[in-house]
């Protein structure tokens, strides 16, 4: 060893020293690594990161006021909204000239939706207004304030402009306020009216539902994925292809046939009545509510459970039982103590995919799921595809992201990440 | 948004080559509508004439549901694959307030009727848009069990309501328009009220307070198809829905179902052009539009499925069922006899306080 040390550092076949050398070969190693793995990253860049993020970043924008009204809003800023009075001819007269020019580029209307999301109303003082103003004369036809009230009398409603103030600033916090059953009030965020409050509400719900049936799922499956582990590979084949068989029917198939089982005149109720366990007129009610919507759930999300806990548990091997019997352990002890904790790693998999299916879930909910049983995913797709209010589904769908996270945080913690294996 | 752009770029010029093959694209165009029954009688009506008299291809897609999220999403990629959409009357109003649809001079670029009335004149009220050219008028109305509702059937739409008189379970659609108007209406407000009762907070907690009488008998639908299903199945006694899938329910599969005209509430279904198309597409957009619109055409429509023509001079051409052979019209909603007592929904209020009654109802449905 000494002999080495004397002779400086150690060099490679060509001379350099070995530790460049080596560490040369390693980043091309890597670049040649990541160069393999440029187009998946790529990829997914663009077409998963980019544009969720660009989805995300709609929860807080909200420049189309002070781009479509850019003359009022400069107006606006002295303008006290407390004071009771509607604003100024001069206001106005800026008014009279953004609505032109928006009304002339159509986007006019756009504003007002916007704005109608705050406050009912607006939408339409907005359509009147524009439809007026494009046919004005804009250096003679004043007054202005006039002019509005007489379109539509909201014009002269102080709480209008207020809105209008309040939402001038190029971002906003009134999608995420909203997505929290909250809005901005004189004095800073307060609480929504009681009977407008709805989110929290439904988070919460989604929250405890999909954990009723991550646990339901964790019941059903773990007995099943056993006997799947332990029969010989001939019956656990045929046996697997009923576990997959769901896997290529389709969902609403499948959920249809949950309301032809659970439904009041349906195949359960039919066969209770029959055997004469219920009353013809008193019917279980298995539908249309939490109770539908978790049986069927459940049935649809089985297979990423059982899947996960079967490859698992076909590794833990059958000594392990078979030693700790010899040793005297029961046969609850020895499942208890020696085959479920090598079991673990597979409920912790099947746990975590099915929890996180089941709270971004709204089709099965919205047609089993009645009132009582939908999720906060069914109000984003609303606000999707229906209301057009693409802020506040972001808002609720960040909030969706960032509880997620914390969940896959404290469940990091308690459980470890490294517990979890799919085989 | 530049990043979008480039993206759509990539994504164009990746399609290019696939493009030069189908040289006559020029020739295609794509029709969105609802699917089912209903693309199928305009398929029969209006695509396949217009595809013998001008050899333009078109192709059929059936995502009407989802087409405003859709419109605005294609709007601002910049890349609108559509050429004609089939839209309810407030999905268009929503459309032209966005910008996303083209405005149009109703009366330069429809037909007049065969009588020389101009285009404005012969659809009338039902013009509720600057985009929006009307096709139908269709009506959300109820069905009821005939073998359920002993010897009394319903007659008005507040029976629906009555839960001693008519016991079992009623199917509503699962939005605040309509069962607001027909809870106030039954609560005693007059018709013409409805509104302006409507307007107030007070009205609003009313409305819902009346539906509240029936909140545990209620099973709340989303799809058209949905009460029609649970009226066969007899999991309910009565039910709206569009009339349409009644009437189908009734003619073609002779369920044990009656029809309750009462309070039927009137709705129109048409078309609009997305903004954005090229000057080409949409000459061809519009010619389709004039072709599928006249005054013939609309009433041949009728000739499959139940829905009233929107323009008033097609009302008597309206024949007798294709297949059936039945006479369409009194199974309409505009026939006199099914429309004595009408609720025609106003498009503007609700365009206004739609996300405000929205928000209330399902607040008051978690409940």
């Amino acid at each position: 060893m000494s002999d080495t040390t004397d002779t400086g550092p150690v060099l490679a076949a060509d001379g350099t020293p070995l530790k460049r050398s080596l560490s040369r070969a390693l980043r091309r190693q890597k670049m040649r690594a990541l160069m393999l793995i440029a187009p998946l990253l790529l990829f997914v860049l663009l077409t998963f990161i980019v544009p969720i993020g660009q989805m995300l970043f709609r929860s807080v924008e909200n420049d189309i006021v002070s781009r479509t009204l850019p003359n009022t809003v400069i107006a606006l800023q002295d303008w006290d909204a407390d004071s009771g009075q509607i604003p100024d001819e001069a206001i106005f007269t800026a008014l009279a000239i953004d609505m032109q020019a928006a009304a002339e580029a159509k986007i006019h209307t756009r504003v007002g939706s916007r704005l109608n999301y705050e406050k009912p109303g607006i939408s339409s003082l907005f359509r009147k207004a524009g439809r007026k103003a494009k046919k004005w004369d804009l250096e003679n036809d004043g007054p202005y304030q006039e002019k509005f009230i007489k379109i539509a009398k909201g014009w002269g409603d102080p709480e209008v402009w207020r809105t209008i103030q309040t939402y001038s600033s190029k971002y906003t916090a009134g999608y995420f306020l909203n997505a929290a059953d909250l809005q901005n009030g004189t004095e800073g965020p307060e609480w929504r009216p009681e009977n407008e409050q709805i989110y929290i509400t439904l988070f919460k719900r989604t929250l405890f539902m999909s954990m009723m049936i991550t646990v339901s799922c964790i019941i059903l499956a773990y007995p099943v994925a056993w006997i799947l582990a332990n029969l010989p590979s001939r019956s656990a084949n045929l046996l697997m292809i009923l576990v997959l068989l769901p896997f290529w029917t389709s969902l609403l198939v499948r959920t249809s046939a949950w309301k032809v089982m659970l439904q009041q005149q349906g195949v359960i109720n039919d066969t209770l009545v029959w055997l004469g366990l219920v009353a013809d007129d008193a019917r279980l009610v298995m539908i249309n509510n939490q109770f539908g919507t978790i049986v069927a759930m459940t049935h649809i999300l089985l297979p990423f459970m059982i899947l996960p806990m079967y490859s698992v548990m076909q590794t833990i091997q059958p000594t392990y039982l078979r030693a700790a019997k010899s040793l005297g352990a029961t046969n609850w002890t020895a499942f208890w103590r020696v085959y479920f904790p090598q079991s673990i790693p597979g409920i912790g998999a099947g746990s975590i995919l099915v929890f996180i299916l089941a709270i971004g879930y709204y089709i099965t909910p919205e047609l089993v799921g009645g009132t009582k049983g939908v999720f906060i995913s069914n109000r984003i797709a609303f606000h999707i595809s229906s209301s057009l209010n693409w802020g506040l589904a972001a808002a609720l769908g960040s909030i969706l992201l960032v509880v997620v996270l914390i969940l896959y945080w404290a469940y990091d913690k308690i459980v470890g990440i490294d517990n979890v294996k799919l085989g | 948004m530049n990043l979008t752009k480039t993206l759509m770029a990539t994504t164009a010029l990746g399609f290019a080559a696939g493009a030069v093959a189908a040289e006559d694209m020029a020739n295609e165009m794509t029709i969105v509508s609802w699917g089912g029954a209903y693309s199928a009688s305009q398929l029969n009506a209006y695509h396949k004439p217009y595809s013998e008299n001008t050899g333009v291809t078109i192709i059929n897609d059936e995502s009407s549901a989802e087409a405003v999220a859709k419109i605005r999403a294609m709007n601002e990629a910049g890349n609108v694959t559509w050429d004609v959409v089939d839209v309810v009357a407030s999905d268009a109003m929503r459309l032209c307030d966005e910008g996303l649809a083209e405005e149009l001079d109703h009366d330069a670029v429809l037909a007049a009727a065969p009588d020389g009335t101009s285009a404005s004149d012969d659809f009338g009220d039902l013009l509720v848009s600057d985009c929006f050219v009307p096709q139908i008028v269709y009506s959300t109305t109820f069905g009821y069990r005939t073998d359920m509702v002993g010897d009394t059937a319903p007659t008005t739409v507040c029976d629906i309501f009555d839960t001693t008189k008519y016991p079992g379970k009623r199917s509503l659609q699962k939005r605040p328009i309509d069962n607001v108007e027909w809870a106030l209406y039954c609560d005693g407000v007059a018709k013409d009220e409805l509104y302006d009762v409507l307007s107030t907070p007070e009205g609003v907690d009313r409305a819902l307070a009346k539906l509240d009488t029936i909140k545990n008998d209620v099973v709340w639908w989303t799809a058209g198809a949905e009460t029609p299903q649970l009226l066969a199945d007899g999991e309910v006694v009565m039910g709206s829905t569009y009339n349409g899938r009644l009437f189908s329910a009734i003619a073609e599969q002779n369920q044990p179902i009656g029809m309750l005209w009462d309070m039927q509430s009137f709705d129109l279904d048409g078309w609009i052009i997305p903004a954005g198309l090229s000057p080409e597409r949409k000459a061809r957009a519009l010619d389709y539009l004039k072709f599928a619109t006249d005054t013939q055409r609309l009433a041949d429509q009728a000739k499959y499925i139940s829905y009233g023509p929107a323009r008033k001079s097609s009302a008597p051409l309206v024949g007798k069922h294709e297949t059936l052979g039945i006479d369409m019209a009194p199974h309409m909603p505009t026939d006199p006899a099914n429309a004595s007592n009408v609720h025609i929904y106003d498009y503007e209020w609700w365009a206004d306080n739609r996300d405000d009654l929205d928000a209330k109802f399902q607040a008051w449905l978690a409940k």
